[in-house]
């Protein structure tokens, strides 16, 4: 018996559809979530998150939201989510490059917690763009 | 009396005009069904978390200092967010924000409160610069469709100000897109927060919270006024398209 998982940001719903098996990456470690699973809320971290449906499985870069699973539904509100083939690593190598450069010249705490975010999430779709590639090959 | 030629031109003529503006029309009219479309978009999330922080304060005790729930007793400073198309060319649009905006900040001066001002769009930015207000954030040229990410700056300076303990106060004016015909300017205040109360319709099934309770609702609250300066500065993309047409 699959469940429902909607996948929504602040732009729109991303995604609506029945999964099998869906893990994501929280504060607390990596989850795994199977249909009839308990109610659950949790923070979601940055990482990968990967959408299983039958013998297909779909790795996604995520840059932290939350995770509710009520009734055999899961609701993730991600702060923003890529599907690993859709990563521009152009985009996000210029984005590395540019937090790289924010840390050496950071000029107040605020920036510097910032700056390592963005580093963060540009070296989390970095890696996940690249599993996809090795993955495909 | 014109020549039946000179009648014949000018009637062409009309016909061409009534081609381009029926043309000028049909581009609006799609722009503004995208710029609606992408309003309704963000419901979802925002009515998510609206939700989820509804059920999580309905069972908590006291709320944490520097929460965007805690309401202060002694308001000192307030933050006000402006939100104006970059445009021009929109009838009162424009002036009735900035109307609303000017009397808003007069009100709270005339309570003894400071007043700081983030703006989105480049009228309302030089209006503030204009009359001498403290503007302490902007964007502008966000265009038709604003990404979440362009009013994240000015969204994180005012939830961050609020939680510092440098605003006691936020809100947002905005012109609510009522139809094609009537826009409002329209004064929202965005912290504190005000939750509805959640109704006691039978014991809801709960949760396992990873951290905690607490933890996941102060996650959930900056998230909520994020998404709530997004539809804002997304409501003025179509009121301000409509006010072209």
């Amino acid at each position: 018996m699959p469940m429902q998982l909607e996948i929504v940001t602040a732009e729109r719903v991303v995604l609506s559809e029945e999964v099998d098996a869906l893990y994501a990456p929280t504060k607390a470690g990596r989850v795994g979530i199977l249909p009839r699973h308990s109610a659950l809320l949790t923070i979601l971290d940055v990482g990968e998150m990967d959408i299983v449906k039958g013998n297909e499985r779909t790795p996604y870069a995520i840059a932290g939201g939350f995770m509710e699973v009520l009734n055999n539904r899961v609701t993730i509100l991600a702060d923003s989510v890529e599907r690993a083939d859709e990563i521009d690593e152009t985009r996000a190598e210029r984005a590395r490059a540019a937090a790289e450069e924010a840390l050496r010249n950071r000029e107040s705490n605020i920036d510097l917690a910032q700056a390592e975010g963005e580093l963060r999430r540009a070296m989390n779709r970095l890696r996940i763009s690249q599993i996809k590639n090795i993955r495909r090959s | 009396m014109a020549s039946s030629r000179e009648i014949k031109r000018r009637i062409r003529s009309v016909k061409n005009v009534a081609q381009i503006t029926r043309a000028m029309e049909m581009v609006s009219a799609s722009k503004m069904r995208r710029a609606q479309r992408n309003v309704l978009a963000t419901r979802p999330y925002a009515d998510r978390l609206l939700d989820l922080m509804s059920h999580l304060n309905a069972r908590m005790v006291g709320v944490r200092k520097g929460s965007l729930l805690e309401s202060r007793p002694n308001v000192k400073k307030v933050a006000l967010i402006v939100v104006t198309p970059d445009r021009g060319l929109c009838g009162s649009l424009v002036t009735n924000v900035l109307r609303r905006a000017g009397s808003f900040i007069l009100d709270q001066q005339r309570q003894g409160r400071e007043v700081e001002v983030f703006t989105f769009g480049k009228k309302g930015k030089d209006f503030i610069t204009r009359t001498g207000q403290t503007l302490v954030g902007e964007a502008s040229k966000l265009g038709d469709s604003p990404k979440f990410t362009d009013i994240l700056g000015v969204a994180v300076g005012a939830v961050s100000g609020y939680q510092s303990g440098t605003y006691d106060e936020v809100h947002i004016i905005y012109s609510e897109f009522i139809n094609t015909l009537v826009q409002r300017p329209s004064v929202k205040q965005l912290a504190p927060i005000q939750l509805p109360v959640e109704e006691t319709s039978g014991p809801r099934v709960d949760y396992t919270y990873e951290p905690g309770q607490a933890d996941v609702l102060e996650e959930l609250l900056p998230r909520y006024v994020e998404a709530l300066i997004y539809q804002a500065v997304l409501e003025a993309s179509p009121a301000s398209i409509a006010r072209v047409w």
